[in-house]
């Protein structure tokens, strides 16, 4: 039941959480911005719009939004909000959730290349190219989190004082894993440095580009979805940046909730204060997430002997 | 028989039978002689007089030379030889049908019959849909892919239709056509009423507004031998620092919000306005529409708005310079403009290219310094040149530019520009006669080129904005360059689609 109102809270809150990265935004460009409740007013609007469909699209094309979102959603379901248990746990559940996201990713690319447009075409490219890396420095966490618990569940590594106890065998070199995690976050959820969500220019998009041809209710299934995905990786990050538990519950999950609003806020200052990097350099800048991971577990194997 | 050009000056009327009427030998001759000894090309059309059809060439060197021969239905193409005259030859070409034998890439400029009525060079039916039967120029290859963009486009900018041929992210070659917007605005000239010129001059680019109403009321006043006073000029070279500044900084801003980076974005945003407001200031208009007419300027600058002027000049400036800092001093930023999108010297000089982005380039040419006009002769117009080509090496132009800008505009407002306000247009222009204008506005240099019949009646209007040397400019730019850099390119030229499209 408390998982359940936990995610019912997480899945509220996290359009909330996306326009806080829009305040910080319109504040080091001196501007006001939109009001923090843009996002629900923006779905709201989409869900109550007619979706057009080209009539050269197929099935896939309504298919893509509609898996975006559920596994985005049920990736949620395995995530320990705010150390609390998730509501799904089992034996291994980390590759399925990486792979339900993949999922999700190929049915996006799926119902871009559904389109036959150039751009979307040229946007499916580049997304199924950069989060291949990023799926390589996951995996490299991955080991290092099952070198030191020896279980395979999300739940087995972000629940209650787990991540305290990460950095009390691994030390300083769990920095390096944070770091590669914001990076990935970066990556996987199109935020500047790698792509700029606020761009109309189709030919520099990578996300955006790939659901030009949505609208209405199926826009706002996609734009939900990229919700929950900034959400599901900030969690992660947020337990690992404060891994104390305060010993009620509501209190941790009211610290959680907290620590998110940094996270969100970190994203919104890296968007102010650098420019995007040319294409070619994006794959440079999520291998140093690779790079990093790969070295904070050579450096915690050669530790735990 | 002559056999050379002839020398004018920038904004001088001289009796049509003045210039020099050569053989079609002798002007190929001798046009391509100075081409050679880098001469530049500032107009190449052709006119009618008395049922003759004629070609008219205007050249610069350290002068403006012009000369005219009879044109011949197909004429040897001037193009093999020099590039600058691609354009203009297949602009002849769609206005008075006439073949230029052995041009590169013989293509319509934008779309429209020719004013002769005779058969089409390109063999269109303009009844007929004519965009779509155009066949692009193809790459063919395994991983080859063609990316079609425009003419309509995201956000609110003109119509244009880009085609790139792309191997991967790379593109070999960038196709740009243009034409959608085209009005016909040289033939509405000679059908309009006198009192509608200036309006429709304001029209031609609503970004230049400033400088072709420059070139307009200086080649009227020319043929009407009224010229306007000194106080006049300096209020004119006022409101033509303020356009470049304004929409340098815009630019500079939309630079900056291209990679992303929002606080310049977002500050240049908000300070083109306010240059735009200094505008308003002086005339009631926020592009300056309004302000200059043939002998002079509407509306005088009164001491209470030069020293309000003053003021908020002192004001924008330590925040212009603040945010041009910023700017240029952010390393993620550097890393996308450098050696990005780069025109060599030589590309450059062959396409003559004009104005900040020729000055990228390395090209040393300003018609404020070359041709000075208005109360330029008197101001102290330093050169500013960049040799890189890139778009580090354009926006670097147009920052130096504006703050150059800044420095005149604190000169030309130190004292009094007083002035008789004037109303009504002249009433009679010089009969059988030519007059030439260039002004350098913000993209580079503008020309008119207006001739009078018998009567003193437009003969032919002919318009030339900077974008008509430019555009090959950046399809240049491209060549090489990630098809993602598009938009950064595109903007650090920001070239006019409707000065193109007239």
């Amino acid at each position: 039941m408390q998982s359940i109102l936990l995610l019912f809270i997480a899945m509220l809150l996290a359009p909330l959480y996306a326009a806080w990265i829009l305040k910080i935004k319109a504040f080091f460009g001196g501007k006001k911005g939109p009001p923090l409740l843009i996002h629900y007013y923006t779905l709201i609007k989409l869900l109550r719009k007619g979706s057009v469909y080209s009539t050269s699209t197929t099935f896939l094309f309504k298919m893509g939004p509609l898996v975006s979102l559920t596994t985005a959603a049920v990736a949620l379901m395995f995530v320990p909000i705010g150390g609390s248990p998730s509501l799904f746990s089992f034996h291994g559940d980390v590759i399925f959730v990486l792979y339900l996201l993949g999922l999700g990713r190929f049915f996006t690319i799926a119902a871009a290349m559904d389109t036959a447009s150039p751009f979307e075409g040229m946007g499916a490219a580049r997304e199924a190219y950069f989060p291949i890396i990023c799926e390589a420095t996951l995996f490299v966490m991955l080991i290092l989190f099952y070198l030191l618990t020896g279980e395979l569940k999300l739940s087995a590594y972000f629940e209650g004082l787990q991540p305290l106890r990460f950095w009390h065998t691994a030390g300083a070199t769990l920095l390096f894993v944070v770091i590669a995690l914001f990076i990935v976050l970066l990556t996987e959820n199109a935020r500047v440095p790698v792509d700029d969500p606020a761009t109309h220019l189709e030919l520099t998009m990578i996300h955006e580009v790939m659901v030009l041809d949505h609208s209405g209710p199926d826009f706002a299934m996609i734009e939900l979805g990229a919700f929950f995905k900034l959400f599901f990786y900030s969690a992660f990050i947020a337990r690992l940046i404060f891994p104390f538990t305060m010993g009620p519950l509501a209190a941790d999950v009211a610290l959680f909730f907290a620590i998110l609003i940094l996270i969100y806020g970190i994203v919104g200052v890296t968007e102010s204060i650098m420019a995007r990097y040319r294409m070619d350099k994006v794959p440079q800048f999520v291998l140093t997430s690779f790079a990093l991971a790969a070295f904070a577990t050579i450096i915690t194997l050669e530790y735990i002997k | 028989m002559l056999t050379d050009f002839l020398p004018i000056e920038n904004g001088k009327a001289i009796a049509l039978d003045q210039v020099p009427q050569l053989r079609f030998e002798d002007f190929q001759r001798r046009t391509l002689q100075l081409v050679e000894h880098g001469a530049k090309v500032v107009q190449f059309f052709a006119y009618a007089d008395q049922g003759a059809i004629k070609l008219l060439a205007v050249l610069r060197t350290r002068h403006l030379l012009v000369a005219a021969c009879p044109a011949p239905e197909v004429f040897p193409s001037l193009t093999r030889h020099c590039e600058p005259f691609h354009l203009f030859e297949r602009e002849i070409a769609e206005q008075y049908g006439l073949r230029p034998e052995g041009h590169p890439w013989l293509k319509m400029v934008r779309y429209h019959a020719n004013q002769r009525g005779v058969a089409d060079v390109f063999g269109n039916d303009y009844a007929e849909d004519i965009p779509g039967r155009y066949k692009y120029y193809q790459v063919a290859g395994e991983e080859i892919h063609e990316v079609a963009v425009g003419p309509v486009h995201a956000g609110v900018i003109e119509p244009g239709h880009f085609r790139f041929n792309c191997i991967g992210e790379r593109v070999l070659h960038l196709e740009i056509q243009l034409g959608y917007q085209h009005r016909g605005v040289e033939p509405l000239m000679i059908s309009s009423p006198t009192k509608r010129w200036p309006i429709i001059v304001e029209g031609i680019a609503g970004d230049t507004a400033i400088g072709h109403s420059l070139c307009f009321a200086q080649a009227m006043e020319a043929l009407s031998g009224r010229p306007a006073d000194q106080g006049a000029q300096r209020i004119r070279s006022v409101a033509l620092e303020l356009e470049r500044l304004a929409n340098h900084i815009g630019d500079l801003g939309a630079l900056s919000g291209d990679v992303a980076f929002l606080p310049p974005a977002n500050y240049c945003g908000r300070m083109r306005g306010d240059f735009l407001n200094l505008t308003l200031l002086l005339c009631g208009n926020r592009f300056g529409k309004g302000l200059v007419r043939p002998g002079g300027v509407r509306f005088s600058l009164t001491e209470e708005i030069r020293k309000t002027l003053l003021q908020r000049l002192a004001e924008l400036k330590p925040q212009v310079l603040h945010t041009l800092d910023l700017l240029f001093a952010t390393p993620s930023v550097r890393a996308r403009f450098e050696e990005c999108g780069t025109v060599s010297r030589e590309d450059a000089d062959h396409l003559g290219i004009v104005g900040p982005a020729g000055r990228a380039s390395g090209l040393d040419y300003d018609v404020r310094r070359a041709f000075p006009t208005e109360a330029y002769a008197k101001l102290d117009v330093r050169r500013i040149v960049v040799s890189t080509g890139d778009v580090f090496a354009r926006a670097k132009i147009r920052a130096n530019e504006v703050r150059q800008s800044i420095a005149l505009l604190e000169n030309l407002l130190a004292e009094p520009s007083e002035t008789a306000t004037i109303q009504p247009m002249p009433s009679t222009l010089a009969p059988a006669s030519l007059a030439v204008t260039l002004n350098e506005a913000w993209r580079g240099e503008v020309s008119h080129c207006v001739l009078t019949d018998a009567q003193g009646q437009l003969l032919r209007y002919k318009i030339k904005d900077p974008s008509f040397h430019n555009w090959n400019g950046l399809a240049m730019a491209l060549r090489n360059t990630g098809i993602s850099d598009f938009p950064l390119n595109n903007k650090s030229f920001n070239l006019s689609y409707c000065g193109f499209d007239l």
